[in-house]
């Protein structure tokens, strides 16, 4: 192979600027982090309502919750992030659309990180539902018979116990988020898949660059991990097994 | 205290229950068995309402299950049920699941509850599990506390959905000695159940069910002595023969 490697690269000053390499990849990672970790925080929300509204006794709110999962589950996130950034601003009524093609700040962060996380809430919702599912529907009878309400039930018996089954599935989504959010870049958020192919470009150094962001991602994911993962063991419930209802 | 009064569920096309109707008095304990499917499950959750039904109605201490202007919850939060796969909430300790409800439904103070629960607690003899889970229990030990968790709502009756079918054999008379201290006391109780002795021994009344239809209503004596119609008579030469 004929390649001039140069790991020093990092370090340099890029073209036409003050700052290093470095620096780019690190702003860069902030943006991922801004990104997944807002982007996460809508999707658990909205996630944990609609996965929870798909089990609902009323037909039309479940109704409602089916198709909106169907609606962000069955497009490709890409397609997505052009649909939100290109399409929906033009549908929008006038002063709406000027306002949000003109003056909204940080234009690409909002719409990458609305995109991903109503992208992603579909995905908390179906495992939300499964982990609502997963229980005997004599819980619910419990919760009822002992006079809760229904809203009650859920509270305080059934989703307590969903969340901590689907705590395995959920770390998978929380990890995807991050890997997700590097297609932020195709909107041009300068998050760090943006940067490397800034630096990639403007160095000529892709391998090393390329090589810097796979560490960077993995890192990201793998704490993820470990933060479900103590979170997992910090809720277990003492002699409840998993597989036994 | 309990009228169920020519109630009739279906679903689709099959019907669950077929115009049953009786009465429970205040204080009365009465025994409900049948070959399974005969609908007795079905008939004990209409009582509460945790099961609907098309036609007939259900009053309970006055208040009319079927009416769409009854707050179930309230109705449920008075009467106490006890299921087949005890149903605690796993992720609760036993005092938990002896004052969550105490608490968000009557409105208890966190004292009050934990006083109410351990004394209830005391009563089916496991006190000293109080800050175990249920998953720590074993089935026998986990429908006690159910049992207790139900009581702790001051029930005016206590529905019974056969508590002890899923249990070992060893651990049934303890589940049913506390039942039967309960019958004593004058609770009213409606008891589904395939447990003869436990229906010789305190029922006042005993039903017999099949295809959704009560078939016989009777008291214990008449029940056990001369069963009238001939799939009781049969029924119950099955689970006595033995």
């Amino acid at each position: 192979m004929n390649y001039h490697w140069n790991w020093g690269i990092f370090l340099e000053q890029v073209k036409g600027g003050d700052e290093t390499y470095l620096n780019w990849l690190f702003t860069g990672l902030g943006w991922t982090l801004a990104v997944a970790i807002s982007a996460w925080l809508i999707a658990l929300s909205i996630g944990i309502g609609i996965g929870t509204l798909r089990t609902a006794p009323n037909k039309g709110l479940a109704w409602f919750a089916a198709t909106w999962v169907e609606l962000f589950r069955n497009v490709p996130l890409l397609v997505q992030m052009f649909l939100w950034f290109f399409v929906v601003p033009e549908l929008l009524p006038r002063e709406w659309s000027l306002w949000v093609k003109q003056d909204l700040p940080a234009k690409e962060f909002i719409t990458a990180t609305l995109c991903l996380g109503l992208f992603t809430s579909a995905r908390v919702a179906e495992q939300v539902r499964a982990g609502i599912q997963s229980l005997s529907r004599g819980q619910t009878m419990a919760g009822l018979a002992v006079g809760f309400t229904l809203t009650q039930t859920y509270r305080y018996v059934i989703l307590p116990m969903a969340f901590r089954i689907i705590i395995p599935p959920l770390t998978s989504e929380f990890m995807n988020i991050f890997k997700n959010s590097s297609v932020a870049f195709a909107i041009g958020v300068m998050e760090l898949t943006f940067q490397a192919r800034q630096m990639q470009e403007d160095s000529e150094q892709g391998i090393e660059t390329y090589l810097a962001v796979t560490v960077l991602y993995f890192i990201c994911a793998f704490i993820a991990n470990r933060g479900m993962a103590f979170l997992e063991q910090r809720t277990r419930v003492p002699g409840f097994i998993a597989s036994a209802k | 205290m309990i009228e169920i009064n020519n109630i009739s569920k279906w679903y689709g096309q099959f019907q669950v229950l077929a115009d049953c109707s009786t009465r429970i008095a205040k204080g009365e304990v009465v025994v409900v068995c049948g070959p399974s499917g005969s609908g007795k499950s079905t008939l004990i959750k209409c009582v509460n309402g945790l099961e609907s039904f098309e036609q007939g109605d259900v009053i309970v201490d006055g208040t009319s299950v079927g009416s769409p202007t009854t707050i179930l919850s309230k109705l449920r939060s008075r009467v106490g049920m006890v299921f087949q796969h005890f149903e605690l909430f796993p992720h609760m300790s036993i005092t938990e699941n002896l004052t969550i409800g105490q608490i968000k439904v009557l409105g208890r103070s966190k004292d009050e509850a934990l006083q109410r629960g351990l004394k209830l607690l005391d009563r089916v003899g496991l006190r000293s599990q109080a800050e175990k889970f249920p998953g720590q229990l074993s089935g026998g030990q986990q429908q006690r506390v159910a049992i207790a968790r139900a009581l702790a709502m001051d029930p005016i009756c206590m529905l019974f959905d056969e508590p002890t079918s899923a249990l070992d054999p060893e651990m049934i008379n303890e589940v049913l000695d506390v039942m039967v201290e309960l019958a004593n006391e004058g609770m009213t109780m409606m008891v589904v159940t395939h447990e003869m002795g436990f229906a010789r021994k305190v029922a006042h009344r005993v039903i017999f069910m099949d295809h959704g239809r009560i078939v016989e209503d009777a008291t214990k004596d008449d029940f056990f002595g001369t069963p009238r119609s001939e799939r009781a008579q049969l029924f119950l030469s099955k689970i006595l023969s033995h």
